[in-house]
């Protein structure tokens, strides 16, 4: 068995990693940091196991957080309510977890499972089931691979708990879940359907917290040396530069309770006189270059701050921000049929054939 | 209209007296270690050169970098008692959890945490814990703590919960100061939460430092009211400036910004304030600094203060010059300019001594500088010229050539043409643009809310018309408000229709 335990640094670089991973949406993993950080001074430690060391038979549970990134601004993420999510699914299936897994590595979701797991003493699987941050919960892996999508436990930190015991598909889980959310106020602590050691080994995206913290440490190291951060990211992950620019538009609006809408860019540098724009539900789904298609969905389209090399998010995305964008490789799971069926261009409402920048 | 505009800076106080929309006078005189000697030699000064004379001054508007220095440099603060109403969320946050260590240790005086706060939507997240809140003042007052931070969640939405436990406090310790986090705005707790806990640990130098300033006044014999002058170019009346310091904590970039503007009569442009140590470097829209985008960090603490978005670089009129290999800043003489400076006698090339030896200034002894070749300072001055350009190409938002307003002392360093510069204007009085810019300051007022079912123009007016109340309350005349930010923002996975509103207005000072 081999379980790596991570230092504070881990951890710090894994916040910056997995904004980056966020591609614009998830929420920024600023806060869920900070509860590491007090998890840590307090003597609290997590590990990372791999997937390959689950048994078949082993019981792995699958930690999120539900809600508009906003509230969870005011109400802040706290480690004990998304422990109790996990300790209540456990009671509900009268069995414990082996381990736990995050169920979006991109975001403020990449790091919440560690935060149960540093109460818990678990360890955490270094998979996910989206490889970045995904607005819906059939677009993950785990609904690819037609799993069971229930049960799934939701807890309030005054002490509520619901249960949704059974449902048709995750579109049903999605929308009964999201009741229970709104409810609580637009912020649950949740464990998601459990998964066996078999299901993970393979339905799982490996690897990804993993490539979140060299992710991160890559972006940390360079701003140390005062060198470009993102070819930083690029030299630890086969991405490709895409284009650099200022933000001259964002428009905003909701539809289907999803934040929508485009940001503009005009290039800069070498790509001065070239225009760009990425249209968004939540996260990045297509951006254009002189209005063709340049990258999209389940591509990883990322927006950096080209100075700083952290991620820009569509909520907090605004005029004049000097930014980089780059686009990373998707997990393979997306690329099947019915992967892109989940999460294609076409999930999203584009009448767009997929075309990766990395076929190109 | 006829107002004083005063910039206490590191170096020099600077005073300037506009009238009829005109610069009637400038003066300069050394800051002071105790403030107030400074600003009443600058106002003796002023009134010697007989501008002021038997005229009615309609206010007096100070800029002032004191708070944040005392922020950074961990002087005259005062130890808090923070508050937050919002168990039994947040527990495994608490007040002071982001704090750099050693501003924690100076400033945390105890922290309490009870049931309360609000929904994103107005729903009571808890019923407010009267009976703990007034144990916590029990507690504070047996600490001998008199400055009281309360934040509680959602309090921008429903500040209710904290203005009752300011007055559940109030009732426990009657001389408290207290900072309620609903009055300095924006959604998000922890960020919201240390600018309150800041503003609280300024309680008593804010105090000490605005009846100085009002002494000063006094003693000049001016009779005009005191205003202070604010990080988004708008001025608090002294009392609310007293209330709320941490607001005058990016006062001086945005004063000379404001100034330029106004020496200008531009209102959209690139400004170049060119300093004795850095020049700083920001883009005018609508006659005010762009700010930046998001968390500003003071002291080493996140807040979301609104701050004019600049970039700094060590140019400037005291910048270090080396010839082989040509290297223009980033150290810089500083305040010892007039001693340290080859001109005056002393043994540092500077850029003022290039500027001397090639008559773009009158200063010092010219002989001492003559050993400086044309070919020698045309290099030194391209060189300032190549490090603004690059700064100026950073901070544009657009591709076109734009305006570039120099101001600033050193100035002169800016070179008529510049590429990607539409034309560069060198205005007068422009090394005094930061009192400029504090005497045309108005007044604001601000609104950045959630709201629910309404459509999303009803949802801006709502907002603005809360806005509005807000400036005529801080001092504005009504008739002179002017919106001059809106922003709205669709909330994701919130039900309703809900939108986050910003407005921001500004006015003429009432009176003026």
């Amino acid at each position: 068995m081999r379980l790596r335990e991570l230092s504070l640094d881990d951890i710090e670089s894994l916040a910056v990693g997995a904004w980056v991973l966020g591609t614009g949406g998830g929420g920024n993993p600023y806060l869920p940091l900070l509860n590491m950080r007090a998890l840590y001074r307090d003597g609290h430690r997590v590990q990372l196991m791999d997937s390959g060391d689950l048994a078949d038979d082993d019981c792995v549970g699958t930690v999120a957080n539900m809600g508009a990134p906003l509230v969870g601004q005011e109400r802040l993420t706290d480690s004990l309510t998304l422990a109790r999510a996990v300790t209540r699914m456990e009671e509900h299936l009268g069995r414990k977890f082996r381990a736990l897994m995050s169920m979006e590595i991109g975001g403020a979701n990449g790091v919440r499972p560690f935060m149960a797991a540093a109460h818990l003493n678990r360890p955490v699987v270094d998979s996910d089931t989206m490889g970045r941050a995904y607005p819906e919960a059939q677009m993950t892996s785990v609904a690819v691979g037609g799993l069971t999508p229930y049960p799934l436990t939701a807890v309030d930190v005054r002490g509520f708990e619901s249960i949704v015991h059974k449902v048709p598909t995750w579109k049903w889980t999605e929308r009964v879940a999201r009741k229970i959310c709104v409810e609580y106020g637009s912020v649950a602590a949740t464990c998601q359907p459990p998964r066996t050691g078999a299901e993970v080994k393979k339905w799982g995206i490996h690897g990804t917290t993993t490539k979140a913290i060299n992710i991160g440490a890559a972006v940390r190291a360079a701003q140390r040396k005062h060198e470009d951060p993102v070819a930083a990211i690029l030299s630890v992950e086969s991405g490709k530069l895409l284009y650099r620019g200022k933000v001259i538009d964002v428009a905003r609006r909701v539809t289907e309770g999803y934040l929508r809408g485009v940001v503009r860019f005009d290039g800069i540098d070498e790509f001065r006189g070239v225009g760009a724009h990425i249209n968004f539900q939540n996260e990045w789904i297509v951006a254009y270059r002189d209005g063709q298609p340049l990258a999209m969905t389940p591509d990883l389209i990322c927006v950096l701050d080209t100075v700083s090399g952290e991620a820009v998010g569509s909520e907090t995305v605004r005029y004049g921000q000097r930014v980089t964008i780059i686009a990373l490789p998707p997990p393979a799971v997306f690329l099947t049929p019915k992967g892109l069926e989940h999460v294609g261009p076409r999930a999203f409402g584009y009448d767009l054939e997929f075309r990766s920048v990395f076929s190109q | 209209m006829r107002r004083i505009g005063i910039d206490v800076g590191g170096t020099n106080t600077d005073a300037v007296l506009i009238e009829e929309g005109k610069v009637a006078g400038a003066v300069k005189a050394p800051t002071s270690e105790d403030v107030t000697a400074g600003i009443l030699d600058s106002l003796k000064t002023l009134a010697a050169t007989g501008v002021l004379k038997g005229k009615k001054i309609d206010g007096v508007m100070i800029g002032t970098t004191h708070f944040i220095n005392a922020v950074v440099q961990r002087r005259h603060l005062t130890k808090v008692a923070a508050l937050r109403l919002g168990m039994p969320a947040s527990a495994s946050l608490p007040p002071f959890c982001d704090w750099p260590e050693d501003l924690a240790n100076l400033v945390r005086g105890g922290v309490w945490m009870v049931e309360g706060g609000h929904e994103y939507d107005g729903r009571p997240f808890m019923p407010l814990d009267e009976a703990a809140v007034s144990r916590a003042a029990q507690e504070m007052k047996a600490q001998g703590l008199k400055s009281v931070g309360i934040s509680s969640i959602f309090s921008p939405l429903d500040p209710s919960h904290e203005k009752r436990a300011a007055e559940l406090v109030s009732a426990v310790i009657p001389d408290a100061v207290i900072t309620c986090s609903s009055d300095l705005g924006r959604i998000g707790l922890l960020e919201r939460e240390n600018a309150g806990l800041l503003n609280a640990a300024l309680a008593d130098l804010s105090r000490d430092t605005i009846a100085a300033f009002e002494k000063a006044i006094r003693d000049s014999g001016i009779a005009a009211p005191l205003f202070i002058t604010q990080n988004d170019g708008t001025v608090a009346e002294a009392s609310q400036a007293r209330r709320l310091p941490v607001y005058s904590f990016a006062s001086g970039a945005t004063n000379s910004m404001r100034g330029a503007a106004y020496l200008s009569g531009l209102s959209d442009a690139m400004v170049i304030d060119v300093g004795g140590t850095t020049t700083d470097v920001g883009q005018l829209k609508h006659g005010f600094p762009r700010e930046a985008n998001s968390v500003v960090k003071v002291g080493g603490v996140r807040t979301l203060f609104r701050m004019p978005d600049l970039l700094s670089i060590g140019l400037g009129g005291g910048s270090h010059v080396e010839l082989e290999p040509l290297k223009v800043g980033p150290v810089s003489v500083g305040y010892r300019l007039l001693r340290d400076g080859i001109a005056f006698g002393g043994k540092q090339l500077t850029t003022t001594d290039i500027a001397i030896a090639s008559d773009v200034l009158k200063l010092g002894d010219k002989k001492k500088v003559a050993h400086l070749g044309t070919a020698v300072c045309k290099k030194v001055f391209d060189e300032a010229a190549r490090m603004a350009e690059e700064a100026i190409d950073r901070m544009k938002t657009e591709a076109g050539d734009v305006p570039l307003i120099a101001v600033g002392g050193g100035a002169f360093l800016i070179p008529e043409k510049l590429p990607g510069v539409s034309k560069v204007i060198h205005v007068r009085h422009g090394d005094c643009a930061n009192a400029v810019g504090a005497a045309i300051a108005q007044v604001s007022g601000e609104c950045d809310q959630i709201f629910k079912d309404l459509s999303r123009t009803e949802a801006l007016s709502a907002a603005q018309g809360i806005a509005n109340d807000r400036a005529v309350a801080a001092g504005a005349e009504r008739k002179s408000l002017q919106t001059i930010e809106s922003e709205d923002m669709p909330l994701a996975y919130l039900p309703g229709n809900s939108v986050r509103v910003r407005v921001r207005v500004v006015g003429d000072v009432a009176g003026a």
